[in-house]
């Protein structure tokens, strides 16, 4: 039988410590819903295709379901657990940028990234960052006027 | 989730990573060199790729290199392809990894990790093709500067411990005229139908395809097809499409026909692009 990689890793998650003891193989998106309870990053295709399991990690969009959780060990990961009120999140409300919301946490992590980095982001980049996430429910038109509306309140106050 | 249990190791140097190579596998243990990861974790759950344990070389100085010098691009293996968007110090290699996986995909996939990967498409390698690229290889041997044609022949080929540290790329080609298009079934992310990549060097086109075949390639006797300006262009376009290597894609992307009438129609747009008439 295979020995065991389990091992302790500390996590720095949405501004805290955590201590997990994870396999060595285990994605992050496995371990965030599995060890630390945050349910908010999504398991849909496990493959890489559909962003509903999108985080931060030092700020950076990535599917987590594609990156094991102990690559991430002195980095800083963010969640939807880790956004708190945040404008990209009033506006998909707003706007009604969703329906079942099973697809929400990914494309608002991916539309928060893009508009904290990228608040001069033309009509070409948004269309190229949110086609990271699929929605089967179809609410693209209202997710785009949700990521349109934040980039324009921020070049306002700017 | 990797369903089978394997080691993760972190070297910090390229000695330190070949060393581990050797010694996990002195123990017995199929060790994989770990770029962004992407193609590791998602072919292993359909038990497509198989390990003990993985050296992850994103933390090796050398792979993440991304420098401009007079003559030459050096671009770290490990460099997530939106790293090398953003810089664009290669603005054919842009075009290529742009259309690569979608944006989210590639702030994890490297361009090692695409030219190396099994997933045949790996279309970031066709402008390293077309600019005689090098390739600087780490092994058990040290560290060896070769052309990119002596080690990648429609996949790479690197001796078992041999890792891809860097490509480097003469300047003079960052600024050639160039085409790139890339043809999916649907939509704007996915695989290609057809991706071809063109340079015009001393007014001959080179060109490179990926998705025509389970491999990508550049065809010097494609190349020499097209540049037979004695000859009606419609002939210099069918000559070429004979002269493609076998077999063509026959798959649920396209047919072997489909995929042969995109790559002719995109062989016109890009001799009127390129002014190769
Ligand atoms: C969602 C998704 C969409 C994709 N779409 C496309 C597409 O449109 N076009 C396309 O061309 N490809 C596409 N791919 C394929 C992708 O580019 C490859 O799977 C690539 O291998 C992923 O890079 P990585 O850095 O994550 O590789 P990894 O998973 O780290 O490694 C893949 C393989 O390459 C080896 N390897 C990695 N780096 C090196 C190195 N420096 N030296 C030697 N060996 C190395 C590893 O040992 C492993 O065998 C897609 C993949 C995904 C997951
Ligand atoms: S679950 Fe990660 S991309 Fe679909
Ligand atoms: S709201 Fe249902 S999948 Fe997007």
């Amino acid at each position: 039988m295979e020995s065991s990689t389990k091992c302790e890793m500390q996590l720095l998650v949405n501004g805290e410590t955590k201590s997990v003891v994870a396999r060595q193989g285990d994605t992050l998106l496995f371990v965030l819903r599995n060890e630390l309870g945050l349910t908010g990053a999504k398991p849909g295709c496990l493959n890489g295709d559909c962003g509903a399991c999108t985080a931060l990690v030092d700020g950076t969009p990535i599917k987590s379901c594609m990156m094991l959780a102990i690559e991430t060990v002195g980095k800083e990961i963010t969640t939807i657990e880790g956004l708190h009120n945040t404008p990209i999140q009033r506006a998909f409300v707003e706007h009604f940028a969703f329906q079942c919301g099973y697809c929400t946490p990914g494309f608002i992590m991916n539309a928060y990234a893009l508009t904290e980095t990228k608040p001069d982001a033309d009509d070409a980049t948004i269309q190229e960052w949110l086609e990271s996430n699929i929605c089967r429910c179809t609410s693209y038109q209202e997710i785009e006027a949700a990521v349109k509306e934040v980039l324009r309140q921020k070049r306002k106050t700017e | 989730m990797i369903p089978f249990e394997i080691t993760y190791h972190r070297p910090r140097s390229i000695e330190e990573a070949v060393h581990l190579f050797d010694t996990l596998q002195q123990q017995g243990k199929k060790p994989l060199y770990y770029g962004g990861g992407t193609e590791i974790i998602t072919l292993s759950r359909l038990h497509l790729v198989a390990a003990d344990a993985v050296i992850d070389i994103k933390h090796i100085p050398e792979c993440r290199t991304l420098e401009f010098n007079p003559h030459e691009l050096v671009l770290g293996s490990a460099l997530p392809l939106t790293t090398l968007e953003e810089a664009n110090p290669f603005p054919l290699l842009t075009k290529a990894a742009r259309e690569v996986a979608d944006r989210t995909a590639r702030n994890q996939i490297t361009l090692g990790g695409n030219i190396c990967g099994q997933i045949f498409y790996r279309e970031t390698v066709l402008p390293l093709l077309l600019s005689d690229s090098q390739a600087v290889i780490a092994g058990k041997d040290g560290v060896k500067q070769c052309s990119i044609h002596d080690v990648f022949l429609q996949h790479i080929r690197l001796k078992p411990g041999q890792f891809l540290v860097q490509m480097k790329v003469d300047r003079s080609y960052a600024s050639l005229p160039h085409f790139h298009r890339k043809r999916r079934k649907q939509g704007k992310v996915g695989y290609p139908l057809v991706t071809a990549a063109a340079i015009k060097k001393d007014g001959q086109i080179r060109v490179a395809l990926s998705g025509v075949c389970p491999f990508p390639f550049r065809s010097k006797e494609m190349e020499e097809r097209l540049n037979a300006r004695h000859l009606p262009l419609h002939d210099r376009i069918e000559g070429a499409i004979r002269a493609l290597p076998r077999p063509i894609l026959d798959d649920i992307e396209g047919s072997a026909a489909y995929r042969l009438f995109v790559l002719k129609q995109m062989l016109f747009d890009m001799i009127d692009e390129l002014g190769g008439e």
